[in-house]
């Protein structure tokens, strides 16, 4: 059996990084409520954004924070320009061609970053060091923390942005009803471009507040997969529903690493399988299906 | 411009209902028949991939292009059939039973699959294909008594009733007999009621419920039909590679699927075959690349996969209906020769579907 601090160390951890998938999981609840496109490159975007900070903070030698803000922002740009140059001319096109083009977009990103970035794991040095303890029993490292506190952050933040700007509440009503939203002046178009934007920004900063706990390279975009297994653990329909699948999902993994060593790293699949044998539309259903 | 004239009830459910149709198809089969007597070995084990490919391709169709379905998972369903088929190999079994043992073992799976993801739809079912992928993958690896783990498992050689058919050319025509099966039986089951009731499935649940047709029992059978015909695609495929390994048939493997019937064309038969030819043409493509290429560009290890994610993003924002699409564009041109007008397949403007409410 595992000692107690152990027990402790792992959650701890554990939801650290399902914070991070939280994150990403962030950006497809976003785009997915906007368009209901699954978009299966944004474990991509998370790979840019940390890599955007790397080559920012390395070849012009600015400090974490400066690189990150700058990162971020330019993959919310590429995320922006994804959806008004390419998604936009496919809409109404069969599901599948649209989930085989963002995966596409997967290959894309991943070969393109090899070949600026090279093949090889990075490392990136962390705006703190140090940990944090709490008596004997719970410690945690700064950079975790961090991610703790930027998914709070970001919640947060989106919450009073669809609440409380005239932005936001744009995008509600464009998500809710397209056709109504466009009757009323919106411009949806723009809006769900914004939209991409924004997820691609989120995941972008996940990705970049994970490069120092883990090391950077081109596969880290699979964990986009594993955040979409969370989402729909808890549920695709509610931003709250998708952070607490993933922080679930987060905190099973080492757990189930630990004890079932036959299923490392796909535990989190695992998972979802079984949620969705029981509840075929996830916990928290998003579709009504017309009686005949 | 050719009229087509029914004058019997028959014509409506014909395979082939032009002259036209009925030459070309003719001199594929020939050329297919008589392709050991002039091509070299390798280029005819290539073509043996090829047929093989095709199969898996059409299972794939029938799944995601005809009852419109998604699998990003369908390796797994080639992976069963090409372990099973060798383990059961192994064990002794004569080919033909094996074959058709790994191949309904696939469908079993397939079947099961499809009783939990007849409730999911879109980007659920995408999901939870992707993570039936990943993990049959990992059973592949971790269920090391009987699939040899990481190490891989050799296949046996191929013997069909007692005689030993080691020649490239022989093995050929086993992949060959199993395709012009596979192809004739999914286009005959298009002309059946199950295959209709797929199609009713693709376009409109609601409609084909209100038809009579029972939904959920179309999509078992279609995840059961498609991961059978993959599976037999699988155990042949075994025997072209001769040495199993998990990472075969891992997710890549399956998106190689996907981007085969997307480039082909979704819903037709004929563009699974014509994806197969991408397909096996790629490595070809992409090695000419690399020569013409600058040094810098084309020796980097990232062209490959950069050209596969290239290739489908522009087909599928120009060419949405595939090669196949294109094909009947060229037909059309010849068949109404001074009458041909862009306009006359101007794409209309789409909407977008919502899913929330079906």
């Amino acid at each position: 059996m595992l000692p107690f601090s152990d027990v402790i160390h792992l959650a701890i951890t554990g939801v650290a990084q399902g914070c991070a998938y939280g994150l990403i999981a962030l950006g497809f609840v976003l785009i997915y409520k906007a368009t209901e496109v699954v978009n299966f490159a944004h474990g991509e975007f998370m790979m840019l954004g940390a890599f955007a900070v790397l080559a920012l903070s390395e070849a012009l030698g600015w400090g974490f924070w400066p690189s990150f803000l700058v990162g971020c922002l330019s993959i919310g740009v590429v995320g922006y320009i994804v959806d008004a140059q390419i998604m936009r001319r496919i809409i109404g096109e069969s599901q599948a061609s649209i989930f085989i083009l963002t995966v596409a977009f997967g290959f894309i990103f991943r070969a393109l970053a090899g070949m600026i970035f090279g093949w090889n794991a990075r490392s990136v040095e962390a705006p703190f060091t140090g940990k944090l303890a709490i008596g004997d029993l719970v410690e945690i490292n700064y950079d975790r923390l961090l991610i703790i506190v930027a998914t709070v952050i970001f919640v947060v933040a989106i919450r009073l942005f669809f609440r409380r700007t005239r932005f936001g509440v744009a995008m509600r009503a464009a998500s809710q009803n397209q056709l109504a939203a466009y009757y009323m002046g919106i411009p949806v178009k723009r809006l769900v471009s914004m939209t991409w934007a924004l997820g691609a920004l989120i995941a972008a900063a996940a990705g970049a507040l994970l490069a120092p706990v883990t090391q950077v390279d081109t596969t880290i975009g699979l964990l986009g997969i594993k955040a979409l297994a969370g989402a729909i653990v808890g549920g695709f329909g509610s931003i709250y529903g998708a952070l607490l699948g993933c922080i679930l999902i987060g905190v099973i993994e080492p757990f189930a690493d630990y004890f079932l060593p036959g299923i490392k790293g796909v535990s989190a699949y695992v998972v979802m399988l079984l949620v969705l044998f029981v509840r075929p539309e996830g916990l928290i259903p998003q579709t009504y299906q017309k009686k005949v | 411009m050719q009229f087509l004239f029914k004058t019997a009830y028959n014509d409506d459910i014909r395979f082939l209902a032009k002259t036209g149709e009925k030459v070309r198809v003719a001199i594929v089969v020939l050329f297919l028949l008589a392709a050991p007597l002039f091509l070299q070995d390798y280029y005819l084990a290539e073509l043996g991939l090829l047929l093989v490919y095709a199969i898996a391709g059409v299972g794939l169709m029938l799944l995601t292009g005809h009852t419109g379905q998604v699998s990003f998972g369908h390796a797994g369903f080639l992976g069963i059939g090409a372990y099973a088929h060798s383990v059961l190999l192994a064990h002794g079994l004569p080919f033909i039973v094996s074959i058709f043992a790994s191949a309904a073992l696939a469908g079993l799976v397939g079947m099961a699959l499809g009783r939990s993801a007849s409730k999911m739809h879109g980007f659920y079912l995408a999901i939870a294909t992707l993570a039936f992928g990943i993990l049959i993958e990992t059973l592949f690896g971790e269920w090391s008594s009987v699939t040899g783990g990481h190490m891989g498992l050799a296949v046996p050689s191929l013997q069909v009733f007692g005689m030993s058919l080691t020649e490239v050319w022989q093995q050929y025509y086993v992949d060959l007999f199993f395709a012009l099966i596979v192809i004739a039986g999914a286009a005959n089951l298009f002309r059946s009621p199950t295959g209709r009731s797929f199609v009713a499935v693709r376009d409109s649940e609601l409609s084909a419920r209100c038809l009579g047709v029972n939904v959920e029992w179309v999509k078992i059978q279609a995840f059961g039909i498609s991961a059978a015909i993959t599976g037999l695609a699988g155990a042949l495929l075994a025997h072209h590679l001769t040495y199993l390994a998990p990472d075969v048939f891992g997710v890549l493997e399956s998106l190689k699927l996907l981007l085969m019937i997307v480039v082909g064309g979704l819903g037709t038969i004929l563009g699974a075959i014509l994806g197969a030819i991408v397909i096996s043409l790629l490595p070809v493509g992409i090695s000419f690349l690399k020569g013409v290429l600058p040094a810098g560009i084309g020796q980097t290890a990232g062209l490959e996969p950069l050209l596969f994610g290239l290739i489908i993003v522009l087909v599928i924002i120009f060419e949405p209906a595939g090669l196949y699409g294109r094909w009947m564009k060229i037909r059309f041109f010849f068949e109404t020769f001074p009458y041909y007008r862009k306009s006359s397949f101007v794409r209309q403007k789409t909407y977008l579907k919502t899913d929330r409410m079906r």
